[in-house]
């Protein structure tokens, strides 16, 4: 019995306004606890909440961006439950009348593209946080009244991969918008997902299940996963699957049950009476869309045109706005754009990621990265040995040219000491030699690489190719 | 509209309190009378108006997105029952 499953995401976005959703206390991070407070976020009696206008052009941003209907008329509703992340013991959100719905954003799904739609995006405020100790709870309200965006997907993503795409789309659109950080890690865009299994061409949809708790995309592509395979399990013995809200755990790579009571949450919404309601005027809507920068889609289509690039060659650096940024710098110096983007992609990324930085906060210019580029091109040092070059140039902040320079990391493309080498290896690798008399052409890439070894890397591995050929032909 | 015991009980839930057995019958009468007063409202003829969430003819109030001094921390916890190490100490909740 096959199965196939039906995933949709909730996406929440802080948004990185200067001040809160609903009073004037700075959004900041890491400061001291319950400092970003006031009587507002802090629901004391008698205080009144005023909507942040760039929260409110922000989210209306974000909903055009997602192709959404903005509403034109939209209200502020209490969703009301005892917890005390929430000080007012509601927290200001969005039901009936949401600013915006029906919208869809483009993934990549096996070569084609797919069409997910998104149900609605709406305004909220953000709880505080909770420190758990042995025998009380701390809490912290200076998140309390963050602006969050909700971005509800509708149920059209088939696979855990699907919904990792779906989320990188997401939150490059984001980025490209400037209005969210989009830090899993830091809590700024976080992710829930439910997820229910169904017999392959059965059209009703099976018991859904909620999963929380995870901190990174590729936790929700492992949950979804681990759900998949839990869920197939149990159907298969013929067992029901329980409608019930799970938690991710990274470590134990599982999927558990929340153990709550059984009860649906009974919210009790009522429209928010102390924020009147909101008219978009289409002339703000109109002033927004003409506000809207170059969207990942455009940026990868412009690119292509541009740059004679693939659209799978680009997908990589376009995810990355101040990268993508950091591409056209490039292109400007040095016209050859596949080898700057294979370079961003790779030596330059691995070290974005090694070293947990951004490529504005890698400390290497553009200039920099294209001089080390070039010497690469003209044969001043081979493209192994650029790598390290790279990390030193990370290091110290020292140009390419005196690294190489100090090391003594230039290229060897001298043909009389490079003769000598290739002598040597050939000498002592008499196997590979027969294999390649024997027609395996690996058998020589496998002395080349020998000769780059000894040379340190150094070795100019066209010429090192064309030594040995000469001399293996003389043998 | 009759109020039975288990739909006060779940109400007293929702809202967090505590009620004795004795407390749950007076308040299943009391409010069903409340409720039974306020059915008096569907007689009312309303067809020719839209629904309405606010009586107020206000509309788009906005704050501009600029910092306010926020409270002193020492007067935000000033009247916390219980504190620790600049928070709010709560007796311990795991959702």
């Amino acid at each position: 019995m096959s199965y196939e499953c039906v995933i949709g995401l909730e996406v929440h976005a802080q948004l990185n306004t200067r001040t809160k959703a609903f009073c004037g206390c700075a959004v900041e991070f890491g400061k001291e606890p319950n400092s970003l407070t006031c009587p507002v976020c802090l629901g004391l009696p008698g205080s009144l909440p005023v909507l942040n206008q760039t929260a409110f052009e922000y989210a209306v941003k974000v909903a055009l961006a997602l192709g959404c209907q903005v509403q034109k008329n939209t209200k502020f509703d209490r969703k009301n439950y005892f917890y005390p992340d929430l000080p007012k013991n509601y927290q200001i959100s969005q039901y009936d009348l949401p600013l915006s719905l029906k919208g869809s954003l483009e993934i990549e799904s096996a070569d084609k593209m797919k069409k997910i739609g998104i149900t609605r995006v709406h305004l909220e405020e953000d709880a505080g946080k909770l420190i758990h100790l042995d025998d009380a709870s701390l809490v912290d309200y200076n998140r309390a009244g963050t602006p969050l965006l909700e971005i509800v997907s509708e149920p059209d993503i088939s696979s855990p991969l699907e919904a990792y795409d779906y989320l990188t789309v997401l939150k490059a659109i984001l980025q490209y918008l400037g209005v969210s950080d989009c830090d899993m890690e830091k809590g700024t865009l976080r992710c829930d997902a439910n997820i229910s299994l169904r017999k392959t061409g059965v059209k009703t949809l099976g018991a859904k299940v909620e999963l929380k708790n995870m901190n990174s995309f590729k936790a929700v592509k492992d949950a979804l996963e681990y759900e998949i395979g839990r869920q197939t399990d149990l159907l298969s013995e013929n067992k029901g699957i329980i409608q019930e809200t799970r938690l991710w755990d990274a470590k134990k790579l599982a999927t558990f049950s929340m153990r709550t009571k059984e009860e649906a949450s009974d919210y009790r919404y009522f429209p928010e009476p102390d924020l009147p309601l909101f008219t978009i005027e289409d002339s703000l809507i109109e002033k927004i869309k003409g506000s809207l920068p170059e969207l990942p889609r455009e940026k990868s289509a412009r690119f292509v045109k541009e740059y004679g690039l693939t659209e799978r060659e680009v997908k990589l650096v376009i995810q990355d706005k101040d990268l993508a940024d950091y591409f056209e710098a490039c292109c400007k110096l040095y016209p050859k754009a596949k080898i700057i983007n294979n370079w961003l992609i790779g030596a330059v990324s691995a070290e974005m990621n090694s070293r947990k930085l951004e490529i504005a906060t890698l400390r290497l210019s553009a200039a920099s990265l294209i001089e080390l580029i070039k010497l690469v091109e003209d044969g001043s040092v081979s493209n192994l040995v650029a790598k390290d070059v790279l990390k030193e140039m990370l290091d110290s902040g020292k140009p390419a040219v005196s690294i190489i320079k100090e090391k003594g990391l230039a290229q060897i493309s001298d043909t009389s000491q490079l003769e000598k080498i290739a002598g040597d290896v050939i000498k002592e690798n008499g196997r590979s030699v027969q294999d390649f008399l024997a027609g395996k052409e690996n058998a020589l890439m496998f002395l080349v690489g020998q000769v780059m070894r000894k040379s340190g890397g150094k070795a100019n591995p066209k010429v090192v190719q064309e030594i040995l050929r000469g001399r293996l032909k003389n043998v | 509209m009759a109020i039975s015991k288990d739909t006060v009980k779940y109400v007293a839930h929702l809202a967090r309190i505590r009620l004795k057995p004795e407390e749950l019958d007076v308040f299943s009468v009391q409010l069903e009378e409340i409720l039974k007063y306020m059915e008096k409202l569907n007689e009312a003829e309303v067809s020719h108006i839209p629904p309405t969430s606010h009586i107020l003819s206000l509309k788009n109030v906005f704050r501009a997105d600029q910092v306010r001094p926020s409270l002193d921390v020492d007067a935000v916890l000033e009247n916390a029952p219980k504190k620790k190490d600049r928070q709010f100490s709560v007796p311990k909740v795991i959702a």
